[in-house]
């Protein structure tokens, strides 16, 4: 038996990772603008929650542009779902309450460490910032344990 | 062009690259929890070609877009978004780690996902919106002062 890294092909991995990576440089080239994802989950509440920290600047002028980015995501998910994998709706085995309770974790984490897998993970260490390789280092790090504990403890 | 003209022109640009980046992550299958999940249980190792690739192109665009360009094409600079290692850094990434070792989804496939139609990551985006809304008044209470 091989042991393989790859178990399903690696080729649209890369290719996806390299089309991320230009959605990412796109928007840099054109508009100057850094596109990290998380902070749209703050700056959208800046719309309707009045307190301090969401009214500040950051939030309030990147909020329209952070919301059309965010749109372009559905929109070249839906291309992709329609032209490529046939339409037919992706769904998911992981149970509600680990979506609901893992993604709080998510929300919260990203928005208090500033930045998410693309913030920290493409946008800091694509402009080769060491904290943003040390917060990607630590999530990392709990996530590989919250991942392997919870294939042990919760399958 | 004119003033209206280059805004429209930003908002069309924004749109482009967001699709771009959500076709990537439609690609990559990030969009599945699965796969995710199935990375950080070492079981497939793709997503290090997915951020490996991703993060390739962007660094080679930053360093040399600012020097090549001096400014964006539909605007008048370059930001810059400099990132500080502190208690809070460090206690979010961890707590981000929690979450998405849960899950098996971070803040960008949780939106894209829905332009396929996965609506069950609606759970992940409500627990995602309701986390980022937590924080802000938690940090809105500790520091009210805040600029």
């Amino acid at each position: 038996m091989t042991i393989s890294l790859f178990p399903l092909g690696w080729q649209h991995y890369l290719m996806g990772g390299l089309l991320i990576g230009t959605g990412t440089a796109l928007l840099y080239v054109l508009t100057g603008r850094i596109g990290g994802m998380s902070t749209v989950f703050s700056s959208t509440w800046s719309f309707v929650v009045q307190r301090t920290f969401f009214q500040q600047p950051r939030f309030v002028d990147s909020r329209s542009w952070r919301l059309v980015y965010a749109a372009g995501l559905i929109l070249g998910a839906f291309v992709w779902w329609l032209g490529f994998a046939g339409g037919k709706p992706e769904a998911t085995a992981v149970p509600v309450w680990q979506l609901l309770v893992g993604g709080f974790f998510v929300g919260y984490g990203a928005r208090l460490g500033n930045g998410c897998t693309s913030g920290h993970g493409i946008c800091g260490l694509g402009s080769l910032q060491l904290p943003s390789l040390m917060a990607v280092l630590t999530f990392m790090a709990t996530a590989f344990l919250t991942a392997n504990l919870a294939a042990r403890w919760l399958a | 062009m004119t003033n209206n003209n280059i805004k429209l022109g930003r908002v069309l640009a924004t749109l482009a690259a967001g699709a771009l980046f959500g076709f990537g992550l439609s690609v990559s299958t990030m969009i599945r929890p699965e796969v995710v999940l199935s990375f950080l249980r070492f079981q497939d190792f793709g997503l290090m070609l997915v951020m490996g690739g991703a993060v390739m192109v962007v660094v080679v665009t930053y360093k040399l877009a600012p020097r090549l360009m001096g400014r964006p094409l539909l605007d008048d600079h370059f930001h810059i978004h400099p990132s500080t290692w502190n208690r809070d850094t460090a206690m979010g990434a961890a707590l981000f780690g929690v979450g998405w070792g849960l899950c098996g989804v971070c803040p960008g496939p949780a939106i894209a996902g829905l332009g396929a139609g996965n609506w069950d990551l609606l759970w992940a985006l409500a627990g995602i919106t309701l986390g980022a809304l937590v924080q802000g008044l938690r940090a809105d209470r500790a520091n009210p002062a805040m600029k």
